[in-house]
């Protein structure tokens, strides 16, 4: 019973990574902007736990727990941001807040 | 065990195609959460069952109920009583119900099927993660709590509603 060979995992990592990078490029929606955030943190994560695995180390999957907690930081202060955009602009397109100003 | 490995890929990245094309956004979070299921079930065939639990507990779990929340929080309105009539049409839940009873199938062949413990790659369990996360790590641990901490602070200073009287 052969084991998954590791490129087959970062090939996985990769496409799951460049799914994440087209959703973030062509919606507009803050909600799905952030969740393809998550998609492409998910797959970072995915790469270094497959590689982890392929060297018998446990160092790849704490990676992943780092990864883990910063995603829940990201996207805890991302989706406060999302509601404080609704509230001012009363839309979620990230194109209206292009007329920001400091 | 192989078989187990390129269905779960194949069911997360169908699932993510599906949840980056939904225009609506609990669509896309019922098949963002079977991504991330399978992606579990992908850690769990390449030896990192620690990390599989991970998965489901935090991400799927908690990160995908806050934007649940999130979503159903930014729906209060006017015309959300007939979007959500719109919403429920039946069969909505059928595509990742079935992506979700594939997974399943998944993990009920893993855990009564023979080879489970025969994989090739070595498992590694928690046991040693908690030793390398306790121990070379440590000062990661710790930034991470205070990075959790800054965005503990951080989501309630951004979360809170501003009283009008400071526009002017």
């Amino acid at each position: 019973m052969a084991p998954v060979p590791m490129h087959q995992g970062l090939l996985l990592a990769g496409i799951l990574f460049a799914l994440g990078l087209t959703g973030l490029l062509v919606r507009r929606n803050m909600i799905f902007m952030l969740m393809s955030l998550e998609i492409m943190l998910n797959a970072a994560g995915v790469a270094f736990v497959v590689a982890g695995s392929r060297w018998g180390q446990a160092d790849g999957q704490i990676v992943f727990l780092f990864i883990l907690s910063m995603a829940a930081a990201e996207v805890s202060v991302g989706l406060a941001l999302v509601l404080q955009l609704y509230r001012r602009f009363k839309t979620l397109d990230a194109d209206a807040v292009s007329e920001m100003r400091g | 065990m192989e078989v187990v490995f390129y269905i779960a890929a194949m069911v997360a990245i169908t699932s993510t195609v599906l949840a980056i094309t939904r225009l609506n956004a609990v669509h896309a979070l019922l098949y963002l959460i079977v991504s991330l299921l399978s992606v579990a079930v992908v850690f769990y065939v390449i030896g990192a069952p620690f990390v599989a639990a991970l998965e489901v507990i935090i991400y799927a779990g908690a990160i995908m109920v806050l934007f649940v929340f999130v979503v159903m929080m930014l729906n209060l309105g006017k015309a959300a009583t007939d979007r959500e009539r719109q919403w429920q049409r039946p069969g909505m839940w059928v595509g990742p119900s079935l992506l979700a009873a594939i997974l399943i199938a998944e993990m009920a062949y893993l855990i009564a099927g023979p080879g489970t413990a025969a994989y090739g790659s070595a498992v590694i369990g928690p046991k040693q993660v908690g030793i390398v996360l306790f121990g070379p790590y440590l000062i990661g641990v710790e930034l991470a709590s205070m990075l959790l901490l800054g965005a503990l602070v951080g989501a309630y200073h951004l979360g809170r509603r501003i009283p009008e009287k400071t526009e002017n």
